[in-house]
């Protein structure tokens, strides 16, 4: 009797305690007037957040509003005037391609040497560029290089080389090397070293270690490591990659055609200028067929390399 | 047999096409190998490698990478009066210096001598001119030319970088100094590590002064200007450089850095908007969503270019056209981009929004909104870096800023050293702007 007396009071005792620790503890988290405070400083930063987000937007449309009048203001020809010509000039490309009738379809056979010339010169320039990629990426990725110097200077190297915009390049070296394609491949390349290299050398950090550390305890020496320990996994990444940049470099060497470098831009402000309608047309519609067709060529490489759609830009 | 040899048969036997994979297996890779040679040994016809040294001035080439970083004064003098000379700058008509350089000095016994540091030193006479080059033994004397052409004199025989022709005589023993005589007139050049006049040109005031004077002169100094302080003149002479177009630069820079910025800010704001309409969970309408979708492919596909091009025609050359073609052309890759990714969002989070009563621009401001995001900032950062490349190559078709800056320096085809400080200024532009929204995409999605 006495012992289950005691044993009750003790079970009595032993949730009081636990029930007014826990309560303890429910309270010093939940005080009702911790709670108002929460609730005001949820409601202040609320406002706060509402007001920054109206500010900034805001702040961007009166950006867009001022930088709009001062662009209009700089440019030769005014807006509101410029827009009602917009279309005027792709109607008129159109009207000279519609009179030229069954003889524009001799001209996109007329242009495609042209259109070939510049997909050779993106093809060579992205192959020459992937290879220095390849070897200027295995030198910037921390986890192959111990040298901590050789692994900075090759990645300002890479900085500086996808700094260049092309075009810069290429005007130089076709003044030193006279109007031809050669000097804007090595540009287009030169650029891609730089755009290629970066992406790989994230791919290289990013690689798997063990690989290279089981080809180490055979006795590997550096490059049978990287050879079969890391450009196995990164392989396809690469080739993905590659051919993205390869979309890229035809638009690029398109884009040099207009400084003298030849190619379809050649063609292309030749006879802008000169308003040959038809002729315009005509290599618009090989470019954009080209660049469509590499776009769906390479995003279906893609997937089958690595499985997903990945976006790059660089 | 052990066992071990059992399980090594055995292995040889369930790996045989593993570990003797037969000829047949390289046949695909090889011809594939086969035909990439091909084609690269094709391309090497094609562009006609072989020849490319024909194509390549590499004199040229030197010359114009010294005067990227150098520049030259000309002395210049005429057979008829030796004493006369005259110094100036690239030998420019309008910027000769008053006096001599300290480089040149009246020599004992008659003549001037213009001393060109390392290389050697000349002095000119009345009638003829001794050459004391350091990289040749002896002194070599030219006198002045009468009838029967030009008479060099030299103890032993005259080295090749001394070339006589019917017109002139010219000289150059080092990339640093040059001599050329002609019948009439004789010019010499001396060039000098550095760009000239970086700060202020040579028609300023301030010509002459060091860096160090100049702060002297902004913190204490009497006013060379009286109408002026000191500050404000130092900033309007340095402003107005007539050399090197600081202001011309910088309002170009700007224009480029503006055009990227609004060309991408464009594109943002058209494209989020017309992703959300070109996602299949967002809009029901299959027949909209065709015509979004095939809208983003001819933006995209157009290409920047050829949009430029259309603009420039429309709205005159200047950054208007060039902000019009960078938004275009990216309104089409960002509302591609984003409405696959719309497509590719977790659907619990909208139902959870939807559990609570949300309407449906509710359900896609809070429950598809969130999740892109991230996506949408770092790839429209992305989007600026390469537009501000983009920016200055449209800028050289006809849309201005420094893409024409530099064509103009360009297409002078003298002004190396300005080719060089536009090219500098569009790198580190590049890579700040590549910097900085780098950090910001760091700061934002962490």
């Amino acid at each position: 009797m006495f012992a289950a007396d005691l044993s009750r009071s003790a079970a009595f005792a032993f949730r009081f305690i636990f029930q007014s620790i826990s309560l303890d503890l429910q309270m010093a988290f939940t005080v009702p007037a911790h709670l108002a405070a929460i609730e005001t400083e949820l409601h202040r930063q609320t406002r706060q957040r509402a007001l920054y987000s109206f500010l900034t937007i805001a702040g961007l449309i009166g950006f867009m509003i001022v930088g709009f009048e001062a662009a209009d203001e700089a440019n030769a020809g005014g807006f509101l005037q410029g827009f009602n010509q917009l279309l005027d000039f792709p109607l008129e490309l159109f009207r000279l391609s519609f009179e030229a009738g069954w003889n524009w379809f001799p001209l996109l056979l007329k242009y495609l040497p042209a259109l070939m010339e510049t997909i050779h010169m993106a093809m060579l320039a992205t192959f020459i560029g992937f290879i220095g990629a390849v070897a200027v990426s295995l030198l910037a990725s921390q986890n192959l290089v111990k040298s901590k110097l050789a692994v900075a200077t090759m990645r300002r190297f890479m900085d500086l080389s996808r700094a260049f915009p092309e075009l810069v390049l290429a005007m130089v070296l076709l003044f030193l090397m006279g109007k031809s394609a050669v000097p804007a491949l090595i540009a287009i390349a030169f650029h891609t070293i730089g755009a290629l290299g970066k992406l790989f050398s994230e791919a290289n950090e990013n690689a798997d270690m063990r690989p290279v550390e089981g080809l180490t305890a055979t006795g590997a020496n550096w490059f049978q490591q990287v050879r079969y320990g890391v450009i196995p996994q990164v392989l396809p990444n690469y080739l993905s990659y590659g051919l993205l940049r390869l979309e890229i470099n035809v638009r690029a060497s398109t884009i040099l055609g207009f400084v003298g470098a030849g190619g379809i831009g050649e063609q292309l402000t030749a006879n802008i200028q000169w308003t040959y309608g038809a002729a315009v047309t005509a290599i618009f519609v090989l470019l954009i067929t080209t660049i469509v067709a590499l776009d769906y060529l390479s995003r279906w490489a893609r997937s089958r390399l690595i499985g997903a759609n990945s976006t790059v830009e660089g | 047999m052990t066992t071990s040899k059992l399980r090594h048969r055995q292995i040889q036997s369930e790996f045989a096409d593993l570990i003797n994979p037969g000829w047949r297996r390289f046949i695909a890779p090889f011809s594939v190998l086969l035909l990439g040679f091909a084609y690269l040994v094709y391309l090497f016809f094609f562009f006609d490698f072989a020849h490319i040294g024909n194509r390549w001035h590499a004199d040229r080439a030197a010359l114009f990478a010294l005067d990227s970083y150098a520049h030259k004064v000309h002395i210049d003098t005429s057979w008829r009066d030796m004493s006369k000379l005259q110094a100036s700058l690239e030998g420019s008509r309008w910027e000769r210096y008053e006096t001599l350089p300290d480089w040149v000095t009246p020599s004992q016994d008659g003549g001037n001598t213009i001393d060109f540091g390392e290389d050697g030193a000349i002095t000119l006479f009345a009638d003829r001119i001794v050459m004391n080059w350091s990289a040749y033994a002896s002194p070599i004397t030219i006198r002045k030319p009468g009838a029967a052409g030009f008479s060099v004199e030299s103890d032993v025989t005259l080295p090749s970088w001394l070339r006589i022709s019917k017109s002139k005589v010219d000289i150059r023993p080092t990339l640093y100094s040059r001599v050329q005589v002609y019948k009439s007139k004789i010019t010499l050049h001396r060039y000098f590590v550095g760009w000239e006049y970086f700060f202020f040109d040579f028609d300023s005031p301030l010509r002459d002064h060091s860096l160090a004077d100049v702060f002297s002169l902004v913190k204490s100094g009497e006013r060379l200007d009286p109408t002026q302080s000191n500050v404000a003149l130092v900033l309007q002479e340095f402003w107005t450089n007539s050399l090197w177009f600081h202001r011309d630069v910088f309002v170009a820079l700007m224009q480029t850095i503006f055009m990227a910025v609004m060309g991408t800010l464009i594109a943002a704001l058209v494209g989020l908007p017309l992703a959300f309409l070109a996602a299949y969970n967002v809009t029901p309408l299959a027949g909209a969503r065709f015509v979004l979708r095939r809208l983003f492919d001819t933006l995209r596909g157009l290409d920047m270019l050829i949009w430029s091009l259309i603009f420039i025609r429309a709205f005159g050359m200047g950054p208007f056209s060039g902000i019009l073609a960078i938004g275009v052309t990216d309104t089409g890759t960002l509302g591609k981009l984003m409405s696959e990714a719309i497509e590719n969002i977790e659907k619990k989070q909208v139902e959870g929004v939807q559990s609570t009563g949300a309407n449906r621009v509710q359900q896609h401001r809070f429950g598809i909104l969130p999740q892109i995001l991230p996506l949408f900032i770092s790839q429209t950062l992305y989007y600026l870096e390469s537009n501000t490349r983009g920016a200055v190559i449209i800028g050289a078709m006809g849309a201005g800023g420094i893409g024409l800056q530099f064509l103009g320096a360009l297409s002078t085809g003298t002004d190396w050293e300005n080719v060089a400080y536009i090219s500098a200024v569009v790198l580190i532009t590049v890579i700040l702007i590549d910097m900085m929204s780098s950090r910001l995409r760091r700061k934002l999605i962490g």
